[in-house]
């Protein structure tokens, strides 16, 4: 972004990157695909860079306000010097904090999810897809619960695995009633309360049930959650999870 | 003559009582804070239409929610026929309306009592979904012997209720053939026009008319003890359910409230604000977040009171299905229970419950100076928040829009805020948001993914 700014140039979409896609092994591997859908599908964007910080959803939740208005007032102002007014972003959470939060706080932009723009792109034939990459394969899809409970999106990630050729097979609770992964409310961040099963066990046991050989995830952290759950379960060598953008990416024509 | 004066000493004696009671919990719902909510009336309605009226989200779950409707049902058209229960009674009247609307009074009675038919099958499948099928959500650590007791209690309230309307109506219409003068016509009502004449058909005219006076009352007087008894019990969601409904949050679920109090004082070290922004130093320490049912807004307050410890939120707690202490069921249970002792106290005016440093003579116990000693924590426990993925099942599934999530996030704050305590395993989690703007403290520039192939 600031590379752009020293050249006078605004770009149409900041890309949000957010933590786990900047530095969890796993996701970042995610933000390079969703990166090279976007440059296939010629998307005029930048990132922050270095300039980005947390968007403080977690801290928020843990019941640190102090802490996530101090990250979130330094970004919104640093999105104010940038005059930045659309946002893409591949984290439900960066999502909901951006596009819920941030208003009250002064930060008002258009926020939407990597899944979102992924549709947008596939129907208005920015990209498109080879036939026959899934055919015959069974997917499930996890509901994170930023992204549907918190802002009732259920249908752009499934439209998109529509598209796949693939058979669609929902887990027991889906939708409205979607398993959380066990990661939101800053337990990533803390080792779990005594109980009897970690509730991405849980939640992945649901996913194996219906066969399905790759749980599509939309989420960073419920990416971990359920990949621990998988190889937990020793399935890592039959069952692939797998964000969105991944499953796209490697099928684009 | 004397039926009449009993009738109102009876009727009106229960309604004044009521209201006392109604009035403590009026009171007790503001001990909370004042927060206002005038947005959007029109969405607000739609949601007590739908949801509340219309019970939409109870029928996520068909079978609870079929019977549930027939009692429910039954139970606003009965009011129709308790109106001519009062008229009758205040006047010496019997049937008021009978002969005054006809096919219309036939119809409406005949309504009622099909209702009433599939109300008490209904019952009876609730006691057995209770006592004997043992429904899990029915059987968690939060339902002791109260909360059952009081489910059952319910119920049989609700036969007794049922049993006096047919007794009522069977012995009314065995009687119309025999004194029509005093007995009007009902026309051929359509549980009653069989029932009655199978049941009491052949009875003498004097045991007909005590059966039909001991239905009438029985009718009536379980009416007025569960007007008494509905703040004392969860089956206050039956009034609750309306307002809590329309007060729910209409935001995204996942957007948690603003702290203006803190973003202020943060936008001024951050030299955003142009005010001077010092804050006094005689100034107390503001608290923040909640410790007790005075720092949840009143709304979380009237949740409280509205739930009838269904156990839907629980069923799908992610911490709760994998063994974790967390129940939004026992949360709200909790502050239902601490705002009862609260008013206990409050009602006692005792001076032990007035703050030390307040105490003195002349000085009244109030909601400003109470200090019994005691919190909500003493309530729920720590282990209990800590556990909350913030997920939104719970909220998501309350079928009349409580919202468990909102005060364990508002203890969360009191405890990280407030006390500086919580997890010592979100400290790192802070300290690097607050340093480094990651969530991990991690070396490598935040860029360095983008060089990686």
């Amino acid at each position: 972004m600031a590379d752009l700014a020293a050249e006078g140039k605004k770009p149409e979409i900041l890309f949000w990157v957010g933590c786990a896609g900047s530095f969890d092994a796993r996701a970042q591997k995610v933000m390079r695909a969703f990166v090279k859908i976007l440059n296939a599908a010629e998307i005029d964007f930048a990132i922050l860079g270095n300039e980005e910080s947390c968007t403080g959803d977690p801290a928020r939740r843990a019941g640190n306000e102090f802490v996530f208005q101090m990250t979130a007032l330094q970004n919104i102002e640093t999105l104010k010097m940038y005059e930045v007014e659309k946002i893409v972003t591949a984290c439900p959470h960066c999502f909901n904090t951006l596009k819920n939060e941030y208003p009250a706080l002064g930060g008002n932009y258009e926020v939407i999810h990597h899944t979102q723009f992924l549709q947008g792109l596939l129907d208005d034939g920015k990209i498109s897809i080879a036939g026959g990459a899934f055919e015959g394969k069974k997917i499930t899809y996890h509901d994170s619960c930023y992204l549907g409970r918190a802002n009732g999106i259920y249908e752009a990630p499934r439209e998109i695995l529509s598209m796949l050729d693939n058979e669609l097979v929902e887990m027991k609770r889906c939708r409205t009633n979607g398993l959380c992964c066990g990661a939101g409310g800053a337990q990533m961040f803390k080792e779990d309360e005594p109980g009897d099963k970690r509730i991405n066990m849980e939640r992945v046991e649901e996913a194996l049930e219906t066969d399905a050989e790759i749980v599509a995830v939309n989420c960073p952290f419920c990416l971990t959650m359920m990949q621990d759950g998988v190889t937990a379960n020793e399935q890592q060598e039959k069952v692939m999870v797998y964000d969105l953008a991944e499953l796209i990416v490697n099928n684009m024509k | 003559m004397l039926q009449q004066i009993i009738f109102s000493i009876v009727t009106l004696g229960a309604f004044w009582w009521a209201t006392q009671q109604f009035m403590k919990i009026r009171r007790n719902i503001f001990l909370g804070k004042d927060e206002e909510v005038s947005d959007d009336s029109g969405a607000r309605w739609r949601n007590v239409l739908l949801i509340a009226f219309g019970q939409k989200k109870m029928f996520k779950r068909w079978i609870p929610a079929v019977l549930h409707f027939f009692i429910y049902a039954a139970f606003v058209i009965t009011q129709i026929e308790l109106i001519e229960i009062f008229i009758d009674g205040f006047f010496g009247v019997h049937r008021f309306f009978a002969d005054k609307i006809g096919g219309l009074y036939t119809f409406i009675i005949s309504f009622i009592e099909i209702l009433s038919v599939l109300a008490f099958v209904a019952t009876f499948a609730f006691l057995a979904r209770r006592n004997l099928l043992k429904i899990p959500r029915f059987m968690k650590s939060e339902m002791t012997w109260w909360p059952k007791l009081d489910a059952n209690l319910i119920l049989f309230g609700e036969l007794a209720l049922l049993v006096g309307i047919f007794s009522m109506n069977g012995a009314d219409v065995v009687l119309q053939g025999l004194d029509p003068e005093h007995f009007p016509d009902t026309g051929f009502l359509a549980i009653s026009g069989w029932l009655g004449p199978l049941l009491f058909g052949g009875l003498p005219e004097g045991i007909l008319v005590i059966i039909e006076r001991f239905g009438w009352w029985l009718h009536l007087l379980t009416v007025l003890a569960f007007l008494n008894y509905l703040p004392k019990s969860k089956h206050l969601h039956i009034l609750l359910a309306f307002p809590n409904t329309y007060f729910a949050n209409l935001q995204p679920k996942g957007e948690m409230e603003n702290m203006p109090e803190v973003m202020n004082e943060v936008k001024s070290m951050m030299g955003l604000t142009e005010d001077t922004g010092e804050m006094s130093m005689e100034e107390e320490l503001p608290e923040f977040g909640a410790k007790d049912i005075f720092d949840l807004s009143w709304r979380n307050l009237l949740g409280a009171y509205s739930c009838t410890e269904c156990g839907r939120c629980t069923a799908v707690c992610p911490a709760n299905l994998t063994g974790k202490k967390l129940s939004p069921r026992k949360v709200m249970m909790d502050i239902r229970d601490r705002m009862e002792e609260v008013s206990t106290n409050l009602d006692s005016g005792h001076q032990k419950f007035i703050q030390e440093d307040k105490r003195a003579a002349g000085v009244s116990l109030s909601k400003e100076n109470y200090d019994d000693g005691k919190s909500l924590f003493d309530y729920i426990t720590r282990e209990e928040l800590h556990a909350c993925t913030t997920c939104n099942a719970c909220v998501e599934a309350c079928p009349v829009m409580i919202n468990p999530l909102d005060p364990i996030l508002k203890m969360r704050r009191y405890e990280i805020l407030t006390e500086s305590a919580g997890p010592s395993d979100w400290l790192p989690m802070f300290t690097s948001i607050e340093n480094s703007g990651s969530v991990w403290q991690i070396p490598d520039e935040r860029v360095k993914w983008t060089q990686e192939d």
